[in-house]
């Protein structure tokens, strides 16, 4: 599309979906750029698969406005649309009589996609070997990465993936965002659902966080640290016979905490925290050091905070 | 149009690989040629007697096993789905939910369709071979009727699994609701109505009541092939009530349509309108 670069690839204008009297999603509006990979954070019944279901056109908003490219998902265009959307569900299961190839041949076909894109996309996610065998004999994180050859038939330009690490093992995980990574460098606009935060932070150009429904903060993860005036954990490990030496660093500490005799940990402001970790190598005492981000709990305590203290913002 | 093909193929092989397809065939033939040969037994006499014992004697089997089968083939279909969590994903696709069901009924119904008609028609066959002129020439157009009507059966329970499908959000109370309907319509409806005609002494809605029977599929489907033959006056009761309105084998085939139409048509509107 010509005017792809100006229309963004999901706009969402004040939209509130209701399931009877339970507001699942209350007055979200976000607009999202081609080529972004979007961090949809938030705990379960943050409304973040509800969010996806409005995108994908699965279920109409009960007021504000939905376009996908533009045009409406839930809408007579939606059939024009689809093949543009790949979707992952979370925790899918698939058919357990059918084989890997079997699955994929049959949402290919669906979809209308050529049999060659089947194995190349069965190769990409390192599952030709196993593509004969039964769906049932998979783990689940061979599951999760059929889900996702799925969800990457025909290419599609949006790509939602609902929690699509839950249940991997790390090995699984780290490859999962490696293929995040690719995608985003072919160009692919990538929504990313997730309920925790380590993990997912280096991957994704901008964090969207949901809490009861609302759209509680969005921003680069980086930006949304340094406003909300979060600290990071230091965890210093050493041989120290007094801990006089810690008045020597450059910033500020908080909540220090003695684990034993050789490790710390305490609180650093994010701007400090450079100054702070040059100062920590180089004291001679300091032989080990490892720095934690805010994790999702803080960032969601104090934005859900923020926006309860808005006039008229109570849920 | 390509979308609901490639659904009913996906539902038609899983029912091949399943070896759904294999057992019906086998218990549908098995049935035909045992009630066939020993349908005379109680008579001192076994081997082939009458086309209308046979197929009387299959038609009152049939009642019972065709629905239960196809209940328990079709039950689950988008309860199922949307357990695994593939409903949610096959509904993204260029795919619309009429369609998917669409695709689902072409799928099971010819799961349902081949093995009634390689089930019984092998057997129809077998017994034309093995009775010879004793068959008589009216056994394969009674069978063929036997067979289309016993088709059509299995479709309307299918439709009505659909309708419970469609309906519930967990597969154990879709199980239970198939089994449900299965009783109602094979057993509670008929003793019902029997009842009700006793309890009366046969003086109230004389005239109503063969039309009740075609508000029960499985009666439809008696009447079908029971009324045509002389030895159903002792097996079938109420279908005696029947006599005398006899309807025509295509209208009540045209009825058994009905009930496959509007299960269906109800299944996909409510499917259409369900929040997913």
């Amino acid at each position: 599309m010509s005017d792809g670069a100006r229309t963004p690839v999901v706009g969402l204008e004040s939209v509130a979906k209701h399931y009877g009297r339970f507001a699942a999603l209350q007055d979200v509006s976000l607009d999202i750029a081609p080529g972004e990979v979007i961090g949809l954070l938030g705990h379960n019944g943050a409304g973040k698969t509800t969010l996806m279901k409005l995108i994908l056109g699965l279920s109409a908003p009960s007021s504000g406005r939905v376009r996908v490219f533009g045009l409406d998902p839930h809408g007579k265009q939606a059939n024009a649309l689809r093949p543009r959307l790949g979707y992952l569900p979370e925790s899918i299961a698939f058919y357990d009589a059918l084989t890997g190839r079997e699955v994929l041949d049959y949402f290919a076909r669906l979809k209308g996609v050529d049999k060659r894109e089947r194995d190349a996309l069965l190769e990409r996610v390192g599952l030709t070997e196993a593509a004969g065998r039964r769906v049932k004999t998979y783990s689940k994180g061979m599951r999760q990465r059929l889900g996702l050859a799925q969800a990457l038939l025909g290419r599609p330009e949006l790509l939602l993936l609902d929690e699509p690490t839950v249940g991997l093992d790390p090995m699984a995980t780290r490859d999962f965002y490696a293929t995040i990574d690719e995608l985003r460098r072919e160009g692919h606009t990538v929504i990313l659902s997730s309920h925790i935060l380590p993990g997912i932070e280096h991957h994704i150009t901008r964090a969207v966080i949901l809490g009861r429904g609302r759209l509680l903060v969005q921003g680069p993860l980086e930006s949304l640290w340094r406003s909300a005036g979060l600290s990071f954990k230091v965890r210093v490990q050493g041989q120290w016979q007094d801990e006089s030496w810690l008045d020597t660093l450059p910033a500020r500490i908080e909540g220090l905490r003695r684990i034993n005799g050789s490790r710390l940990e305490f609180a650093v402001h994010h701007e400090d925290k450079l100054a702070v970790v040059r100062a920590l190598l180089a004291r001679p005492e300091v032989q080990d050091l490892e720095l934690a981000p805010p994790g999702l709990e803080a960032l969601y305590v104090h934005f859900d905070r923020t926006v309860s203290d808005v006039p008229g913002g109570e849920s | 149009m390509t979308a609901v093909l490639t659904v009913a193929w996906k539902e038609f092989r899983d029912g091949l690989r399943n070896r759904w397809v294999l057992a019906i065939t086998l218990v549908f033939a098995l049935l035909a040629l045992g009630l066939s040969y020993f349908g005379a037994a109680a008579s001192g006499s076994v081997g082939f007697t009458s086309l209308g014992t046979t197929i009387v004697s299959l038609a009152s089997l049939a009642v019972f096993l065709i629905p239960l089968i196809a209940l328990l083939l079709a039950y689950d279909s988008i309860v199922g789905e949307e357990e695994r969590g593939t409903l949610l994903l096959l509904l993204t696709y260029p795919l619309g939910r009429v369609q998917l069901l669409a695709g689902k009924f072409l799928g099971h119904g010819a799961i349902l369709g081949v093995s009634t008609l390689v089930g019984f028609g092998a057997a129809a066959v077998l017994i034309a071979f093995a009775a010879g002129d004793a068959a008589g020439t009216g056994l394969l157009p009674a069978f063929a009727y036997f067979i289309l009507s016993a088709t059509l059966l299995g479709w309307v329970f299918i439709a009505l699994a659909y309708l419970i499908s469609v309906c519930v959000s967990e597969k154990s109370r879709a199980a239970g609701l198939a089994l449900l309907v299965w009783f109602f319509f094979v057993l509670v409806y008929d003793l019902g109505l029997l009842g009700t005609l006793v309890a009366t002494g046969g003086g109230v809605g004389r005239d109503v009541f063969p039309y009740l029977l075609l508000l029960n599929p499985t009666d439809v489907f008696r009447l079908a092939n029971l009324a045509g033959f002389e030895p159903a006056r002792s097996y079938s009761g109420l279908m005696a009530l029947a006599r005398g309105h006899a309807l025509q084998p295509a209208a009540l085939t045209g009825i058994l349509m009905l009930w496959v139409i509007v299960p269906l048509t109800l299944a996909a509107w409510r499917f259409r309108r369900r929040e997913l």
